[in-house]
């Protein structure tokens, strides 16, 4: 036997994580502290990694000077066509195969037996059909944004509740409105996942690409400072892509709370 | 909500007229399930029919089959009857789980049926008549979630009623709600579908509902369902209550027929989805 004497504890805590702004930033901005002050203790030589006082004055001058726009406003224009024409076709075929049996099995299979393949490795590919300029960078991107799409989009498809495309049946809704209306916004928020990946997929595909037979570019930029060891350039043109990739999350991230305020 | 006053709804389609629903016939299948069985029913213009019936009779998918969502494996549903120049969609459903969109509005799910036939001023003005009719005006800005579901049951029957449907089919439009909305609502659904002078097919599985909704009765008994019984009651719907010993003599009627199908039924529901 036993007694129980007393106020019941609390045990339904935890389980829940919540997304802290201040947290994010918090530790990025805490690490780079942290790195430059290993650096001026001498912990760390400078020729082994660069201060990041030393990669934001190079910063500085290829900003000030205009290379790094050179170099920046050719890789967005890339990302952004690419990102486009890959998502934009990703999310026709991928509704597509959500919606017709016809194409369900026949284009999933296709997917299936190309998406693994690294696109990378698809260049030279590319660049015969796609010529050496914009064209074969674009397509590498396209290529690799285009599968994932698909991929999530028919996943989203699937997912909408079928009660509600039979109520828009009910109401006697023509096809398009159908997919206008209750597909596309219910498969919308498993898109916007999709986006998450394939822009993170567009700027690695952005950098390779831009390694073979360009002159501008972020990727180029790199490739150029790392091979006159000049580490200063090229952490200065890494830092940009990573400040590239946190700019495209938080643009998703607005993009989803506007979108999906329903949920 | 007021929802029983007020004028007739919609363009005099009020008294007696509305579509004849005639079903012959009737039988179907799911892979081998026989779940429907010569099922032969008229529901007169204008009236109500509530269609009774154990879990997994086959009243949803009969539901379906006379709206067109289900082919049928033998028989014909026909219609009759004719129907308002401003009806948009002549046979329309309300739905269990209300089936809101839940990335629009109230306003705007009411008005999704709408926008293939209606410029916005036109739709607009719909939207609001039939969201002061059920109450919800102040909601129409509203998202679903912020909704009770007896609320959203409401907007249910408004996006119903904005298409002038000459046909409403319903099923189990309560039964997803507590014991005291599914009260309040079914008066006014029963208002509401008097004035709007629809036929009406109003499927349950709460005889006291039946009862107090129904010009017809038809009781089904359980799968393969068939019709084993058709029920007239002459009260007329909007003056009943729900103590009329009448109506309630009626209840029990019903419950004697179906109550060994329902036992059984009940002991079969292991592959029988709602
Ligand atoms: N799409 C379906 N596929 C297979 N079986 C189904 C399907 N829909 C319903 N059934 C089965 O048919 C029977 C009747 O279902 P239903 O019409 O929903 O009955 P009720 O609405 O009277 O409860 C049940 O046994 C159910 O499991
Ligand atoms: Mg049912």
């Amino acid at each position: 036997m036993r007694r129980i004497d007393g106020a019941i504890a609390f045990r339904g805590g935890g389980f829940a994580p919540r997304a802290r702004a201040w947290a994010a930033a918090g530790t990025l901005i805490g690490l780079v502290a942290l790195w430059q002050a290993l650096e001026m203790a001498q912990l760390v030589p400078t020729l082994f990694l660069p201060a990041p006082l030393a990669i934001g004055r190079t910063l500085w001058a290829l900003t000030v000077s205009g290379e790094l726009w050179k170099h920046l406003s050719a890789s967005l224009l890339r990302l952004a066509v690419g990102w486009t024409v890959g998502t934009v076709f990703g999310i026709a075929v991928g509704l597509a195969v959500g919606l017709w049996s016809a194409l369900r099995s026949p284009v999933m299979a296709v997917v299936a037996a190309l998406f693994p393949i690294p696109k990378i490795a698809l260049v030279p590919l590319f660049i015969i059909w796609f010529g050496i300029g914009e064209g074969s960078k674009i397509a590498t991107i396209g290529f690799g944004v285009f599968f994932p799409t698909v991929i999530a989009t028919a996943g989203g498809v699937d997912g909408v509740p079928r009660g509600l495309i039979r109520m828009g049946q009910g109401f006697g809704l023509p096809t398009w409105k159908i997919v206008r209306s209750i597909v596309l916004p219910g498969a919308l928020p498993a898109i916007l996942t999709g986006f998450r990946v394939t822009s993170s997929i567009a700027i690695v595909l952005l950098v390779a690409a831009e390694m073979i037979g360009a002159e501008r570019g972020i990727g180029a930029f790199i490739l150029a400072a790392g091979n006159l060891y000049d580490m200063d350039a090229l952490l200065a043109g890494i830092v940009v892509l990573s400040v590239l990739g946190l700019a495209v999350a938080w643009a998703i991230g607005v993009a989803e709370r506007v979108l999906l305020r329903w949920r | 909500m007021s929802a029983a006053q007020g004028p007739p709804l919609s363009s005099g389609m009020s008294g007696g007229q509305g579509l004849r629903l005639t079903l012959r016939g009737i039988g179907h299948a799911y892979r081998g399930l026989q779940v429907l069985q010569d099922i032969d029913l008229t529901v007169a213009p204008g009236e109500v029919l509530a269609l009774v019936g154990p879990s997994g009779c086959g009243k949803s998918t009969l539901l379906g089959i006379m709206g067109g969502l289900i082919a049928p494996a033998a028989g014909v549903v026909e219609a009759h009857g004719a129907v308002a120049d401003d009806c948009l969609n002549p046979i329309t459903y309300v739905f269990q789980d209300f089936a809101l969109l839940p990335w629009r509005s109230v306003r705007d799910n009411v008005a999704l049926p709408l926008e293939p036939h209606l410029p916005r001023a036109a739709r607009r003005a719909r939207v609001d008549e039939v969201l002061a009719l059920t109450g919800l005006d102040a909601f129409a800005e509203a998202w679903p979630r912020e909704l009770s579901g007896g609320m959203r049951q409401r907007v249910g029957i408004a996006r119903a009623l904005a298409v002038r449907p000459a046909c409403l089919l319903m099923d189990e439009p309560l039964s997803a709600l507590d014991a005291q909305t599914r009260t309040l609502l079914l008066e006014e659904f029963a208002g509401l579908i008097a004035r709007a002078g629809t036929t009406t097919v109003y499927v349950t599985h709460t005889l006291s509902e039946a009862v107090r909704i129904g010009h017809e009765v038809a009781v089904m008994s359980r799968r393969p369902g068939r019709v084993r019984a058709l029920l007239r009651i002459d009260r007329p719907i909007e003056g009943r209550r729900a103590t009329d010993p009448d109506l309630l003599a009626m209840e029990a009627r019903i419950w004697a027929m179906i109550r060994d199908d329902a036992a059984t039924a009940e002991r079969e529901r292991v592959d029988a989805a709602d």
